[in-house]
């Protein structure tokens, strides 16, 4: 039980810290804000809910604590993280970011023209 | 332009739920473990600047119709009463006492008086930082 737990916590460990390394990768590599955003708001929030996973393992199979607050935690980030990503997007587009010029459409733009005549 | 911010009210008017119950545990825990009034505080008024960044300050005023500057002078008091209350049983000024009492749904607990100071420290914080955030966006 301990060994299968033990392998539990350390697979989500480096799962976790995996994909936050992806979120850095994907902050540097990707070209415009939407989809640096897209990167870091997805990647880093699964990481980071892992990595917390793996401490709610830890603490519950090693230490025999069940730590409430860390499952707390995880669901408090997968609520707030994807809003968060989602309102500095739609703050970047309404302050006149340009999107990445390889990018084939843009339907919001419509929407507003309309909006406006 | 008028913008639409369902998203982020409905967000916020769950979100807000999990850090009240969440600063009440700090404030609780604050005796055995890290918490207390003070973080306990600041997060209560950190769920309440949440649903003011979501709504505008009208709505979350008639949601919490508190007089904050109110709530500094009783918690105030609470502290300073705890404080004196000491000095009905002829020992010094801030000297505090705890017994063990049996709660119909708790059980065996231990009720210290600290818990009553630190209500006064909760309200304060609560008051104090309201009050700042709030005559700082009322004012143009």
């Amino acid at each position: 039980m301990t060994v299968i737990s033990e392998w539990l916590i350390v697979i989500f460990l480096l799962f976790g810290s995996f994909l936050s390394l992806v979120a850095a990768f994907g902050l540097i590599r990707l070209p415009d804000v939407y989809t640096r955003n897209h990167a870091a708001s997805k990647s880093a929030t699964l990481g980071v809910m892992s990595i917390l996973l793996a401490a709610f393992l830890y603490f519950y199979f090693i230490e025999g604590h069940f730590s409430s607050r860390i499952l707390l935690g995880i669901a408090f980030i997968f609520i707030t993280a994807p809003v968060a990503g989602h309102l500095i997007s739609r703050a970047a587009y309404n302050s006149g970011v340009k999107l990445w010029e390889k990018s084939v459409r843009d339907d919001l733009q419509y929407k507003k023209k309309e909006r406006e005549h | 332009m008028r913008t639409n911010d369902v998203i982020l009210q409905t967000v916020s008017k769950i979100v807000f739920f999990i850090i009240i119950l969440f600063s009440i545990h700090l404030f609780f825990a604050g005796h055995y473990n890290p918490g207390g009034g003070f973080i306990g505080g600041l997060l209560t008024s950190g769920a309440i600047v949440l649903l003011l960044l979501a709504y505008d300050i009208k709505t979350v005023a008639k949601g919490f119709p508190i007089n904050y500057i109110t709530l500094i002078g009783i918690g105030l008091l609470f502290a300073v009463g705890t404080s004196a209350g000491a000095l009905l049983f002829n020992v010094p000024f801030l000297t505090h006492a705890y017994d063990y009492f049996y709660l119909p749904l708790l059980g065996k607990t231990s009720l210290h008086t600290a818990v009553l100071f630190d209500t006064g420290v909760y309200l304060v914080v609560i008051g104090v930082t309201m009050t700042i955030i709030q005559t700082i966006g009322e004012s143009e």
